[in-house]
């Protein structure tokens, strides 16, 4: 299943005039997280950016609209992939770009780097280097906030439907009733690997055959990832266990440094690019909503001033200094 | 002070704990409506209510990954791996996620959690219910792996584990828990990364663990007979290690047999010769351990037995060491 034709696809919500400024807003943050991954990019190839990254571009849309539907209670676990959902969660653009470049002022002192990113101020318990490792996350934090009547997400990749996280985790706030809600962002490719050769039965298959309500959605709409995030927080709120999202969607970046890219049929990468999420809000927005080209174009000059700021910033601050006092517990 | 077992031990501090922090909660295989396999829980759920203390599936990553996630979010979990050669299935979540979130995080927070298992040779368990996996674990920072060998410290030590801010994993060898002793109160803790002397001697230190240290107690007894005097070290804290404990006693006697229920290799007796050797070798005349060997843990009961190093093993180890036996 590698386009958008797909049974089972949830119809997107008509928007209403006061989404206006809402949806405006989603937008600024696609953008925002587009520009600034296009920046860690051109950073890391001029060496600013160590290691390893992994981009999020092309699939903006998943973790804006359904973060979008989350209160302050709630909280959320992302993956490796995560920088998108960070930004997303209203962490500090400066502080991420800092920890990426490895400088002192990173959101983690640069210590956690690109895929352990945690910023529990901004409701983030992490990013996750292990693939499953979200999930861990989110199902243990639905034992705490099931007391405090709020929700635990997780998103995770398509590939993560292999894993044990994935299935003891699901099971374990299934038997559990947790608060808890599994976000799957299926880019189509697991590393280098199609997802359905990988993937017997397809992924929604699994947590319905244990009894979790589960829905896919086309993750290149944020009206249709966030409409989906509202109606899983609502059901996960009301105690009645875990819900799953299955978001199509698409990474046009490599997977990460090493990625050979020859995985790709011809012609895939345009028929995703035809329904790019910024491009498809940006039309939603003027069309449905009303909302003129030179506001769209204010708001997106707006995205590049604010990243050339932040870029600056965190390329003025110094790297850390070797921490002799470090403890490897709290005291 | 109460003279109970090390087992009611256990189960006083969790009731304890449990009774003392609104947080703490715990959770595992059959530990609720069962009272665990080993009956060290029974009666907490009823105590405590069934949303503090309950049953889940097997599935030991899941356990562990609830206990991280939790302990990141405001709780204080307790979980139990009912024999810890299955903490191998819930390694991830432990070693990747619990150990290192509180340095990467840039301190942010660290995990509260307790993994309690049950560990030891002896029982005819066979070599996947038996191991004893410090080694798996001891080269972790950011993770505390204590085991106590008494019943006052299996009580205190696991108050002090449930209490402490960071991931601890606590060992109950199975071998302990009819023995009989004195426990403490409701505040009485030891606190985690301490060893301990309990016995004084002149001669030789042995510096050993769990059921190690009444196997070297009862050796000890018949060396004394003999003319030797043996000092005993329980280290109890196997990551933090107390290496002044253990350098004092080096020092004082100027032999160290460690003595390890586990195989030879990488196992934390090496580590153990490591802190003697940097901290004490000027005091030196002798150090080695004693282990098992590099091989799992056999079923049949007499291979099993050559295979634990018992009261006789340590004498022998220590009067072949002395030239005082011929080796076997």
């Amino acid at each position: 299943m590698s386009d958008l034709e797909t049974p089972g696809l949830v119809d997107t919500p008509a928007p209403t005039s006061e989404d206006r400024e809402l949806y405006l807003d989603l937008y600024r943050q696609m953008l925002l997280i587009r520009r600034f991954e296009e920046k860690v990019h051109d950073l890391f190839l001029r060496g600013q950016v160590y290691g390893s990254t992994h981009l999020c571009i092309g699939m903006e849309a998943v973790g804006v609209g359904v973060i979008s539907a989350l209160g302050d209670g709630d909280r959320v676990a992302c993956t490796y992939r995560g920088h998108g959902h960070v930004l997303a969660l209203g962490s500090s653009p400066v502080g991420l770009m800092a920890e990426l470049m490895g400088r002192s002022i990173g959101t983690c002192g640069a210590r956690a780097g690109s895929m352990n990113v945690v910023d529990l101020e901004h409701r983030l318990i992490g990013c996750f280097g292990i693939v499953g490792g979200s999930l861990a996350a989110a199902t243990g934090a639905g034992l705490s906030l099931k007391r405090t009547g709020d929700v635990a997400v997780a998103f995770f990749g398509d590939g993560t439907a292999n894993q044990a996280y994935f299935h003891e985790c699901i099971n374990f706030a299934k038997v559990l009733s947790l608060p808890v809600v599994y976000v799957c962002e299926n880019n189509q490719y697991g590393e280098f690997t199609p997802t359905d050769d990988v993937t017997p039965g397809g992924i929604l298959a699994r947590p319905q055959a244990i009894g979790v309500p589960s829905e896919r959605v086309d993750g290149q709409d944020v009206w249709a990832t966030r409409a989906a995030g509202q109606r899983a927080v609502e059901r996960a709120r009301a105690g009645d266990g875990p819900v799953f999202i299955e978001a199509f969607t698409y990474r046009y970046s490599d997977h990460g440094r090493g990625d050979p890219v020859k995985y790709r049929p011809d012609g895939e990468m345009e028929r995703w690019r035809l329904r790019d999420p910024i491009v498809l809000a940006r039309a939603r927005l003027a069309d449905e909503l009303g909302v003129a080209e030179d506001e769209l174009d204010r708001v997106a000059s707006a995205v590049e001033s604010e990243l050339e700021r932040v870029t600056n910033e965190a390329l003025e601050s110094p790297h850390p200094e070797p921490d002799p006092r470090a403890t490897e517990y709290a005291a | 002070m109460a003279k109970a077992d090390f087992k009611r031990g256990i189960w006083e501090a969790l009731d304890e704990e449990l009774a003392r922090d609104e947080d703490v909660i715990f959770f595992g295989e059959d530990v609720a409506h069962a009272g665990g396999v080993f009956q060290a829980t029974a009666g907490l759920a009823e105590r405590h209510g069934p949303e503090r203390v309950f049953d889940t599936p097997i599935s030991e990553l899941a356990l562990s990954s609830a206990a991280f996630g939790s302990g990141a979010t405001g709780l204080r979990p307790i979980i139990e791996i009912m024999f810890a050669d299955f903490i191998a299935l819930a390694m991830d979540s432990l070693i990747n996620q619990s150990a290192k979130y509180w340095y990467l995080s840039n301190e942010q927070k660290s995990i509260p959690l307790t993994v309690r298992a049950t560990v030891g040779g002896g029982g005819q368990f066979g070599a996947i219910h038996s191991q004893i996996p410090i080694p798996w674990l001891q080269g972790i920072p950011g993770l505390k792996v204590v085991a106590p060998a008494t019943p006052f410290d299996a009580k205190a030590m696991l108050k002090a584990s449930i209490r402490d801010d960071n991931p601890v994993v606590f060992f109950e060898h199975k071998r302990l828990y009819p023995v009989k002793g004195e426990l403490g109160g409701p505040d009485d803790v030891v606190p985690l990364g301490s060893a301990t002397v309990v016995r004084e001697g002149s001669d030789l230190t042995v510096i050993t663990a769990m059921k190690g240290v009444q196997d070297s107690l009862q050796a000890a007894e018949g060396l004394a007979e003999r003319g030797i005097d043996v000092e005993i070290v329980d280290l109890r804290s196997f990551r933090p290690i107390d290496a002044e404990t253990i350098a004092a006693s080096a020092e004082k006697t100027g032999r160290v047999l460690v003595v390890e229920e586990g195989p030879r290799t990488g196992g934390w007796a090496g580590e153990v010769l490591a802190v003697v050797t940097e901290e004490a070798l000027g005091y030196l005349d002798d150090a080695w351990r004693l282990t098992m060997p590099d091989l799992p843990l056999p079923y049949s009961p007499p291979l099993e037995k050559a295979f634990l190093p018992g009261a006789d093993a340590i004498t022998d180890a220590i009067l072949t060491r002395a030239g005082i036996r011929a080796p076997a």
